[in-house]
Order: structure tokens, then C-alpha cells, then sequence
């Protein structure tokens, strides 16, 4: 590999390192989301407990 | 289309356009007097001028914000100004790997092109610092937007800094008289050019989704507290 073709290897590869830290940071930041959201489900299940079912009778037909 | 399903289509958009690109650079375009070196240009100039197509986009969200107080326009611009800023790094450190060989330096301050640009990226840097010591809230919206709005007057000083120098240092493609490039090496970079706006359009679009999930899930934990 000659001189040149090194410093062109670093500079793609330091595009590519960059982008692929962009990506771990959206990686981690969707994986905080996503216990934030198990979190509110299990917050909202708690306050809003199922109520028994009740139906009112309608005339059909 | 609905904007959620945008998304999808640009990754793959930046998908195409990036392999192309890469293959275009390597296997198409010819080789220039300044030998294999010149494949870092292909990316380093598309990246500079989607770095300014960032900035110039957060300032006109800003400008929005100002003007028509829309909703989501002081988030859309602080995150074009972080996609600007993610960019300009890469251009420093492209533009730095380029100028190691070349001049065989990292970093040459006569140049009033790269330093320009240095002054643009560390005003845009310092943003973030300006954001985040003002409390959340309309005060803090309308400052970023200002500070935003300013910075972007830098661009066409940096973009002058480059045909008004003396220097000679920085290779100048894009003169008065048209694009110094052959046909394939103008179509190998308006294709290299291509792939990384799509990068960035993708790149924001997934960013500024995470923020309003972030800002709904927020509100969402309020009402159930």
C-alpha cells in the first residue's frame, strides 16, 4: 500500500468511525426510549386498573 | 406522504447514492495530477458544502421560529445546527488526513479558507453552550434562533475567504469561469455530493424524531404522575 493510499484509507475509515458513532449514540438514546416507554405502560397499567365489564342491553333488529 | 414514512425512503436513498458514490470514486473517476490523494476530495468538498446546507437550514428554521413562531421550528434548527457541526468535524478531520499528505502538515494557519472555516465551525460549536446555560422555554428558543441566524452570515465569508485569498494554499476547483473538473470526475462528485445530502436529510430526520418522541414521552410521564 503506498503512502497515498494509506491517507486515503484513514480519511474514509474516519468518515466511516464518525457515522458509526452517530449510530451507537441513536443506538443507545432508542434503547433509554424504549425503557421510558415500559415504564409509562406499567405506570399507566397501575393507575387504570381493568374495570369489570358492563354492558347495556339494546334492542337489536 | 405522511412524514413518518419518509424516513425509510431516505436511508435507503442514502443507501444507493453512498455505494454508488463509493464505487464511482474508486473505479470511474480518473486519477488527476494530484495522484490517488485527490479521491479524499470526492467527500471532503460534498461533506463542507452539506455542512453549510445544515447550518443555513438551522438558521432559516430559526428565522421561522422568529417570524412565525411555528411549533417545532427551534427543534428543527437545533438539529440542523448539530447535523452542521457533526459534518464540519468531519471536514476538519478529512481536510486535515488531505493536507498531511499533500503539504505535510495537519493544519496550515495562513490559510485564510481553513481558518474561516474553523471560526464558522467553533461559532457553531459554541451554540450548544449558549443553549444549554438558558432555561427550556421560549427565552431559550428565541436566543439559539438569534445566535443561529448570525452565524449563518459566516458561510458566504468562508465561501468568499476561498476566491479572495492570495494564499494559493487551498486548491480552489469552483472558480468564476466554472468547475475546474472532466465530465466523469464532475459526475463522480455531483453523485458523491448526492449521497451525503441524503446522509444528512436522513440523518436529521431520524434525530429530530428521537427529540419529539423524547419531548412526547416527556409530556406523557407529566400526565400520568
Amino acid at each position: 500500500m503506498t503512502t497515498a493510499e494509506k491517507y486515503v484509507t484513514a480519511a474514509y475509515l474516519a468518515v466511516f468511525v464518525l457515522l458509526l458513532a452517530y449510530v451507537l449514540i441513536i443506538a443507545l438514546k432508542l434503547a433509554r426510549l424504549e425503557r421510558e416507554v415500559a415504564e409509562l405502560e406499567r405506570l399507566a397499567r397501575a393507575r387504570s386498573p381493568r374495570q369489570p365489564e358492563t354492558r347495556k342491553a339494546v334492542a337489536v333488529g | 406522504m405522511p412524514r413518518a414514512n419518509r424516513l425509510p425512503l431516505l436511508a435507503a436513498l442514502a443507501l444507493g447514492l453512498t455505494t454508488a458514490a463509493i464505487a464511482m470514486v474508486f473505479f470511474y473517476a480518473p486519477l488527476d495530477a494530484d495522484g490517488f490523494n485527490q479521491k479524499i476530495f470526492y467527500f471532503h468538498v460534498p461533506i463542507a458544502l452539506t455542512a453549510y446546507a445544515c447550518f443555513g437550514w438551522g438558521a432559516w428554521k430559526a428565522f421561522v421560529h422568529l417570524w412565525k413562531r411555528t411549533p417545532g421550528a427551534d427543534l428543527e434548527s437545533y438539529v440542523a445546527v448539530h447535523q452542521g457541526v457533526i459534518f464540519g468535524v468531519l471536514v476538519l478531520v478529512t481536510g486535515s488526513i488531505w493536507a498531511r499528505y499533500r503539504w505535510g502538515q495537519w493544519w496550515v494557519w495562513s490559510s485564510n479558507q481553513l481558518v474561516l472555516f474553523l471560526v464558522l465551525f467553533l461559532f457553531y460549536a459554541a451554540y450548544f453552550m449558549l443553549r444549554y446555560s438558558i432555561e427550556p422555554g421560549p427565552r431559550r428558543a428565541s436566543v439559539s434562533a438569534v445566535y443561529a441566524i448570525f452565524g449563518v452570515a459566516l458561510i458566504p465569508v468562508s465561501w468568499l475567504a476561498i476566491h479572495l485569498a492570495q494564499d494559493i494554499i487551498h486548491p480552489v476547483v469552483f472558480t468564476s469561469k466554472g468547475p475546474q473538473l472532466g465530465g466523469r470526475e464532475l459526475l463522480t462528485f455531483a453523485v458523491s455530493w448526492a449521497a451525503i445530502l441524503s446522509l444528512a436529510a436522513c440523518m436529521y430526520r431520524l434525530e429530530l424524531a428521537g427529540k419529539r418522541l423524547d419531548a412526547r414521552l416527556k409530556s406523557l410521564r407529566e400526565l400520568l404522575a
